[in-house]
Protein backbone atom coordinates (compact mmCIF):
# COMPACT_ATOMS: atom_id res chain seq x y z
CA UNK A 1 0.00 0.00 0.00
CA UNK A 2 1.86 3.37 -1.28
CA UNK A 3 1.23 6.57 1.27
CA UNK A 4 -1.13 7.67 -1.69
CA UNK A 5 -3.62 5.19 -1.30
CA UNK A 6 -4.05 6.65 2.54
CA UNK A 7 -7.22 9.25 2.76
CA UNK A 8 -7.80 11.33 5.59
CA UNK A 9 -10.29 9.43 7.90
CA UNK A 10 -14.15 10.87 7.45
CA UNK A 11 -16.35 10.14 10.44
CA UNK A 12 -19.75 9.57 9.53
CA UNK A 13 -22.58 12.00 10.51
CA UNK A 14 -23.40 9.49 13.26
CA UNK A 15 -19.71 8.81 14.64
CA UNK A 16 -19.58 12.70 15.00
CA UNK A 17 -22.92 12.67 16.74
CA UNK A 18 -22.10 9.95 18.98
CA UNK A 19 -18.58 11.67 19.55
CA UNK A 20 -19.88 15.44 20.29
CA UNK A 21 -22.40 13.63 22.96
CA UNK A 22 -19.70 11.24 24.85
CA UNK A 23 -17.59 14.75 25.03
CA UNK A 24 -20.26 16.68 26.50
CA UNK A 25 -20.69 14.09 28.50
CA UNK A 26 -17.56 13.57 29.97
CA UNK A 27 -17.20 17.60 30.46
CA UNK A 28 -19.57 17.89 32.18
CA UNK A 29 -19.16 14.96 33.93
CA UNK A 30 -15.49 16.58 35.07
CA UNK A 31 -17.28 19.73 35.95
CA UNK A 32 -19.35 18.18 38.78
CA UNK A 33 -16.36 16.03 39.93
CA UNK A 34 -14.00 19.09 40.63
CA UNK A 35 -17.12 21.16 42.06
CA UNK A 36 -18.03 18.47 44.22
CA UNK A 37 -14.27 18.09 45.27
CA UNK A 38 -14.46 21.67 45.95
CA UNK A 39 -17.36 21.99 47.92
CA UNK A 40 -16.26 19.32 49.71
CA UNK A 41 -12.89 20.47 50.74
CA UNK A 42 -14.55 23.86 52.11
CA UNK A 43 -17.23 21.56 54.06
CA UNK A 44 -13.82 20.05 55.78
CA UNK A 45 -12.43 22.98 56.43
CA UNK A 46 -15.39 24.73 57.90
CA UNK A 47 -14.94 28.13 59.28
CA UNK A 48 -11.47 28.03 58.66
CA UNK A 49 -12.08 28.39 54.81
CA UNK A 50 -12.39 31.98 55.82
CA UNK A 51 -9.32 32.38 57.96
CA UNK A 52 -6.61 34.43 56.07
CA UNK A 53 -4.13 34.42 59.29
CA UNK B 1 -12.19 1.95 20.10
CA UNK B 2 -8.56 2.16 19.59
CA UNK B 3 -8.65 -0.94 16.95
CA UNK B 4 -6.92 0.04 13.77
CA UNK B 5 -9.12 -0.68 10.88
CA UNK B 6 -8.69 -0.81 7.08
CA UNK B 7 -11.09 -0.71 4.37
CA UNK B 8 -10.61 -1.71 0.80
CA UNK B 9 -12.51 -1.78 -1.78
CA UNK B 10 -11.37 -5.03 -3.16
CA UNK B 11 -9.30 -3.70 -5.65
CA UNK B 12 -6.35 -2.96 -3.38
CA UNK B 13 -6.93 0.86 -2.76
CA UNK B 14 -7.85 2.28 0.35
CA UNK B 15 -10.92 3.50 0.88
CA UNK B 16 -10.73 4.12 4.52
CA UNK B 17 -8.52 3.82 7.20
CA UNK B 18 -7.76 5.34 10.66
CA UNK B 19 -9.12 3.90 14.09
CA UNK B 20 -12.26 2.25 14.33
CA UNK B 21 -14.91 5.00 16.09
CA UNK B 22 -16.84 4.56 18.59
CA UNK B 23 -20.54 4.75 17.75
CA UNK B 24 -21.82 5.25 21.64
CA UNK B 25 -23.83 8.01 22.86
CA UNK B 26 -23.50 9.15 26.57
CA UNK B 27 -27.28 7.98 26.26
CA UNK B 28 -26.14 4.37 25.95
CA UNK B 29 -22.93 4.42 28.55
CA UNK B 30 -25.52 5.65 30.79
CA UNK B 31 -27.80 2.20 29.99
CA UNK B 32 -24.76 0.53 30.74
CA UNK B 33 -25.48 1.98 34.11
CA UNK B 34 -28.92 -0.17 34.77
CA UNK B 35 -30.77 2.78 35.90
CA UNK B 36 -33.58 1.79 36.85
CA UNK B 37 -31.72 -0.76 39.52
CA UNK B 38 -29.73 2.15 40.37
CA UNK B 39 -32.47 4.33 41.18
CA UNK B 40 -33.47 1.30 43.67
CA UNK B 41 -29.92 1.05 45.16
CA UNK B 42 -29.83 4.96 45.73
CA UNK B 43 -33.53 4.80 47.67
CA UNK B 44 -32.43 2.11 49.98
CA UNK B 45 -29.14 3.89 50.30
CA UNK B 46 -30.79 7.16 51.31
CA UNK B 47 -33.03 5.61 53.72
CA UNK B 48 -29.82 3.94 55.66
CA UNK B 49 -27.94 7.54 55.27
CA UNK B 50 -31.28 9.71 56.98
CA UNK B 51 -32.39 6.83 59.62
CA UNK B 52 -28.43 7.11 60.98
CA UNK B 53 -28.38 9.03 64.55
CA UNK B 54 -26.84 12.51 63.94
CA UNK B 55 -26.95 15.22 61.21
CA UNK B 56 -24.78 15.38 58.18
CA UNK B 57 -23.96 18.17 56.01
CA UNK B 58 -25.57 18.03 52.92
CA UNK B 59 -23.03 18.26 50.53
CA UNK B 60 -21.22 15.48 52.06
CA UNK B 61 -24.46 13.07 51.77
CA UNK B 62 -24.91 14.48 48.28
CA UNK B 63 -21.45 13.39 47.48
CA UNK B 64 -21.90 9.59 49.18
CA UNK B 65 -25.24 9.26 47.51
CA UNK B 66 -23.65 10.26 44.04
CA UNK B 67 -21.16 7.29 44.77
CA UNK B 68 -22.97 5.15 45.70
CA UNK B 69 -25.02 5.14 42.75
CA UNK B 70 -22.26 5.19 40.53
CA UNK B 71 -20.64 2.62 42.32
CA UNK B 72 -23.59 0.40 41.71
CA UNK B 73 -24.22 1.47 37.81
CA UNK B 74 -20.31 0.35 37.53
CA UNK B 75 -21.31 -3.08 38.80
CA UNK B 76 -24.30 -2.87 36.23
CA UNK B 77 -21.80 -2.31 33.73
CA UNK B 78 -19.57 -5.17 34.72
CA UNK B 79 -22.15 -7.36 34.71
CA UNK B 80 -23.56 -6.41 30.97
CA UNK B 81 -19.56 -6.58 29.95
CA UNK B 82 -19.26 -10.55 31.32
CA UNK B 83 -22.90 -11.40 30.48
CA UNK B 84 -22.84 -10.18 27.01
CA UNK B 85 -22.90 -13.64 25.51
CA UNK B 86 -26.23 -14.43 27.50
CA UNK B 87 -28.40 -11.07 27.14
CA UNK B 88 -27.83 -11.39 23.55
CA UNK B 89 -29.84 -14.89 23.62
CA UNK B 90 -32.53 -13.49 26.31
CA UNK B 91 -35.51 -11.09 24.74
CA UNK B 92 -35.44 -8.85 27.71
CA UNK B 93 -31.83 -8.19 27.90
CA UNK B 94 -31.12 -8.50 23.93
CA UNK B 95 -31.34 -5.08 23.14
CA UNK B 96 -28.75 -3.79 26.06
CA UNK B 97 -25.67 -1.62 24.28
CA UNK B 98 -23.41 -4.54 24.11
CA UNK B 99 -25.53 -7.24 22.93
CA UNK B 100 -27.31 -4.45 20.32
CA UNK B 101 -23.67 -3.18 19.06
CA UNK B 102 -24.11 0.35 20.44
CA UNK B 103 -21.38 -0.49 22.82
CA UNK B 104 -18.19 -2.88 22.33
CA UNK B 105 -17.20 -5.16 25.29
CA UNK B 106 -14.04 -3.26 25.90
CA UNK B 107 -15.75 0.09 26.33
CA UNK B 108 -18.11 -1.26 28.86
CA UNK B 109 -15.42 -2.86 30.81
CA UNK B 110 -13.12 -0.02 30.51
CA UNK B 111 -16.05 1.78 31.56
CA UNK B 112 -17.02 -0.02 34.55
CA UNK B 113 -13.79 -0.68 35.97
CA UNK B 114 -12.89 3.11 35.63
CA UNK B 115 -16.44 4.21 37.45
CA UNK B 116 -15.65 1.40 40.08
CA UNK B 117 -12.23 2.95 41.01
CA UNK B 118 -13.73 6.34 40.74
CA UNK B 119 -16.61 5.42 43.13
CA UNK B 120 -14.71 3.90 45.73
CA UNK B 121 -11.90 6.21 46.26
CA UNK B 122 -13.97 9.88 45.68
CA UNK B 123 -16.52 8.02 48.83
CA UNK B 124 -13.33 7.35 50.65
CA UNK B 125 -11.78 10.47 49.94
CA UNK B 126 -15.01 13.02 50.60
CA UNK B 127 -16.71 10.85 53.18
CA UNK B 128 -14.83 7.79 55.19
CA UNK B 129 -13.10 4.93 54.34
CA UNK B 130 -15.19 2.15 56.47
CA UNK B 131 -18.39 3.28 53.65
CA UNK B 132 -15.66 3.30 50.52
CA UNK B 133 -14.80 -0.39 51.98
CA UNK B 134 -18.39 -1.60 51.82
CA UNK B 135 -19.00 0.00 48.85
CA UNK B 136 -15.78 -1.90 47.43
CA UNK B 137 -17.10 -5.03 48.73
CA UNK B 138 -20.63 -4.55 47.32
CA UNK B 139 -19.06 -4.39 43.54
CA UNK B 140 -16.53 -7.09 43.98
CA UNK B 141 -19.22 -9.41 45.26
CA UNK B 142 -21.88 -8.07 42.92
CA UNK B 143 -19.51 -8.49 39.99
CA UNK B 144 -17.10 -11.48 40.89
CA UNK B 145 -18.91 -13.51 43.08
CA UNK B 146 -22.57 -13.18 41.12
CA UNK B 147 -22.13 -12.46 38.05
CA UNK B 148 -19.12 -14.85 37.00
CA UNK B 149 -19.59 -17.39 39.55
CA UNK B 150 -23.11 -17.83 41.12
CA UNK B 151 -25.29 -16.79 38.52
CA UNK B 152 -24.63 -19.82 35.40
CA UNK B 153 -23.87 -22.44 38.39
CA UNK B 154 -26.64 -22.37 40.52
CA UNK B 155 -30.06 -22.05 41.01
CA UNK B 156 -29.24 -20.05 44.81
CA UNK B 157 -27.33 -17.43 42.39
CA UNK B 158 -29.73 -14.69 43.59
CA UNK B 159 -30.01 -16.23 46.68
CA UNK B 160 -26.72 -15.60 47.86
CA UNK B 161 -26.19 -12.62 45.43
CA UNK B 162 -28.28 -10.89 46.59
CA UNK B 163 -26.38 -9.39 49.24
CA UNK B 164 -24.96 -7.01 46.80
CA UNK B 165 -27.95 -5.21 46.12
CA UNK B 166 -28.93 -5.25 50.09
CA UNK B 167 -25.62 -3.49 51.21
CA UNK B 168 -26.24 0.14 50.07
CA UNK B 169 -28.47 0.89 53.04
CA UNK B 170 -25.28 0.01 55.24
CA UNK B 171 -23.46 2.09 53.04
CA UNK B 172 -25.37 4.54 53.36
CA UNK B 173 -25.71 4.24 57.58
CA UNK B 174 -21.73 4.36 57.61
CA UNK B 175 -21.24 6.95 54.90
CA UNK B 176 -23.22 9.28 58.19
CA UNK B 177 -21.78 7.80 61.09
CA UNK B 178 -18.44 5.82 60.05
CA UNK B 179 -19.74 2.76 61.71
CA UNK B 180 -22.25 -0.17 61.29
CA UNK B 181 -25.01 -0.71 63.97
CA UNK B 182 -28.17 -3.49 64.16
CA UNK B 183 -30.55 -1.14 62.29
CA UNK B 184 -28.69 -1.35 58.95
CA UNK B 185 -27.95 -4.38 59.60
CA UNK B 186 -31.55 -5.19 59.25
CA UNK B 187 -32.64 -3.20 56.52
CA UNK B 188 -30.11 -5.27 54.63
CA UNK B 189 -31.44 -8.45 55.91
CA UNK B 190 -34.96 -7.13 54.91
CA UNK B 191 -33.69 -6.73 50.98
CA UNK B 192 -31.91 -9.79 51.19
CA UNK B 193 -35.02 -11.17 52.03
CA UNK B 194 -37.10 -9.84 49.37
CA UNK B 195 -34.69 -10.56 46.70
CA UNK B 196 -35.38 -14.21 46.04
CA UNK B 197 -39.16 -13.31 45.50
CA UNK B 198 -38.43 -10.50 43.53
CA UNK B 199 -36.51 -11.95 40.98
CA UNK B 200 -38.17 -15.16 40.83
CA UNK B 201 -41.04 -13.62 39.96
CA UNK B 202 -39.56 -12.62 36.70
CA UNK B 203 -37.75 -15.72 36.25
CA UNK B 204 -41.23 -17.56 36.37
CA UNK B 205 -42.36 -14.80 33.68
CA UNK B 206 -38.76 -15.42 31.63
CA UNK B 207 -38.27 -19.09 32.51
CA UNK B 208 -37.93 -19.94 28.75
CA UNK B 209 -35.52 -17.33 28.16
CA UNK B 210 -33.54 -18.24 31.34
CA UNK B 211 -33.58 -21.76 29.82
CA UNK B 212 -32.49 -21.40 26.33
CA UNK B 213 -29.28 -18.84 27.36
CA UNK B 214 -28.56 -21.51 30.11
CA UNK B 215 -29.15 -19.95 33.40
CA UNK B 216 -30.02 -22.17 35.85
CA UNK B 217 -32.87 -19.98 37.68
CA UNK B 218 -35.04 -21.64 39.91
CA UNK B 219 -38.11 -22.40 37.64
CA UNK B 220 -35.49 -23.79 35.45
CA UNK B 221 -33.85 -26.20 37.33
CA UNK B 222 -36.27 -26.75 40.34
CA UNK B 223 -39.70 -26.48 38.10
CA UNK B 224 -42.10 -23.79 38.64
CA UNK B 225 -43.81 -25.36 41.04
CA UNK B 226 -40.74 -25.19 43.48
CA UNK B 227 -40.15 -21.77 42.86
CA UNK B 228 -43.84 -20.67 43.63
CA UNK B 229 -43.76 -22.66 46.99
CA UNK B 230 -40.05 -21.09 47.50
CA UNK B 231 -41.55 -17.14 46.46
CA UNK B 232 -44.28 -17.65 49.48
CA UNK B 233 -41.58 -18.64 51.64
CA UNK B 234 -39.18 -16.34 51.30
CA UNK B 235 -42.37 -13.25 50.25
CA UNK B 236 -43.40 -14.65 54.16
CA UNK B 237 -39.84 -14.13 56.27
CA UNK B 238 -39.52 -10.12 54.21
CA UNK B 239 -42.66 -9.39 55.60
CA UNK B 240 -42.26 -10.93 58.98
CA UNK B 241 -38.47 -9.82 58.91
CA UNK B 242 -40.20 -6.06 58.01
CA UNK B 243 -41.40 -6.09 61.42
CA UNK B 244 -37.56 -6.49 63.47
CA UNK B 245 -37.27 -2.60 63.10
CA UNK B 246 -40.25 -2.33 65.59
CA UNK B 247 -39.01 -4.62 68.19
CA UNK B 248 -35.65 -3.18 67.57
CA UNK B 249 -37.03 0.14 68.24
CA UNK B 250 -36.11 1.88 65.17
CA UNK B 251 -39.22 2.11 63.35
CA UNK B 252 -42.40 4.29 64.92
CA UNK B 253 -46.18 4.16 64.28
CA UNK B 254 -45.90 4.65 60.51
CA UNK B 255 -43.61 2.23 58.96
CA UNK B 256 -45.55 -0.40 61.02
CA UNK B 257 -48.72 0.76 59.00
CA UNK B 258 -46.74 0.58 56.10
CA UNK B 259 -45.06 -2.69 56.97
CA UNK B 260 -48.29 -4.22 57.96
CA UNK B 261 -50.31 -3.05 54.94
CA UNK B 262 -47.90 -3.34 52.09
CA UNK B 263 -46.74 -6.63 53.71
CA UNK B 264 -50.13 -8.21 53.61
CA UNK B 265 -50.42 -7.03 49.46
CA UNK B 266 -47.30 -8.51 48.78
CA UNK B 267 -47.91 -11.70 50.36
CA UNK B 268 -51.39 -11.97 48.68
CA UNK B 269 -49.48 -11.33 45.70
CA UNK B 270 -47.23 -13.84 46.12
CA UNK B 271 -50.15 -16.52 47.38
CA UNK B 272 -51.84 -15.92 44.08
CA UNK B 273 -48.97 -16.79 42.04
CA UNK B 274 -48.67 -20.03 44.01
CA UNK B 275 -52.37 -20.51 43.73
CA UNK B 276 -52.43 -20.23 39.83
CA UNK B 277 -50.13 -22.45 38.17
CA UNK B 278 -48.87 -21.61 34.55
CA UNK B 279 -50.21 -17.56 34.96
CA UNK B 280 -47.58 -15.58 33.94
CA UNK B 281 -49.41 -12.44 34.50
CA UNK B 282 -50.14 -12.75 38.25
CA UNK B 283 -45.98 -13.32 38.61
CA UNK B 284 -45.57 -10.37 36.09
CA UNK B 285 -47.86 -7.96 39.20
CA UNK B 286 -45.85 -9.72 41.94
CA UNK B 287 -42.96 -8.58 40.22
CA UNK B 288 -44.01 -5.15 40.14
CA UNK B 289 -45.64 -5.26 44.02
CA UNK B 290 -42.45 -6.39 45.31
CA UNK B 291 -40.74 -3.25 43.57
CA UNK B 292 -44.10 -1.15 44.97
CA UNK B 293 -43.37 -2.72 48.38
CA UNK B 294 -39.93 -2.39 48.77
CA UNK B 295 -39.77 1.77 47.96
CA UNK B 296 -43.10 2.13 50.03
CA UNK B 297 -40.96 0.30 53.31
CA UNK B 298 -37.80 2.37 52.62
CA UNK B 299 -39.88 5.63 52.12
CA UNK B 300 -41.53 4.82 55.53
CA UNK B 301 -38.17 4.92 57.13
CA UNK B 302 -36.86 8.43 55.01
CA UNK B 303 -40.55 10.05 56.35
CA UNK B 304 -40.71 8.90 59.73
CA UNK B 305 -36.78 10.41 60.34
CA UNK B 306 -37.93 13.46 58.08
CA UNK B 307 -41.29 13.83 60.42
CA UNK B 308 -39.66 12.85 63.40
CA UNK B 309 -42.27 9.73 64.59
CA UNK B 310 -40.77 8.24 67.68
CA UNK B 311 -39.96 4.57 67.58
CA UNK B 312 -42.50 2.56 69.27
CA UNK B 313 -40.53 0.46 71.12
CA UNK B 314 -37.60 2.27 73.22
CA UNK B 315 -34.03 1.03 72.09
Amino acid sequence: MNDSDIVPMALTPQEIRARRSRNVAIALALFAMVALFFAMTIVRMGGAALDRN
Amino acid sequence: MSDAAIDTDGQGAATRIGPVVSVATAGDFFALLKPRVMSLVLFTGLAGLVAAPGVMNPIAAFAALLCIGVGAGASGALNMWYDADIDAIMARTATRPIPSGRVTPREALAFGLVLSAFSVFSLGILVNWLSAGLLAFTIVFYVAVYTMWLKRSTPQNIVIGGLAGAMPPAVGWAAATGSLDIAPLVMVGIIFLWTPPHFWALALYRSADYARAGVPMMPVVAGEAETRRQIVIYTAATVLFSLAPLALGFAGLLYAAVAIAAGAWFLSAAITVARRPGDHKVAMKLFGVSIVYLFALFAAFIAETAIGIAPLVAS
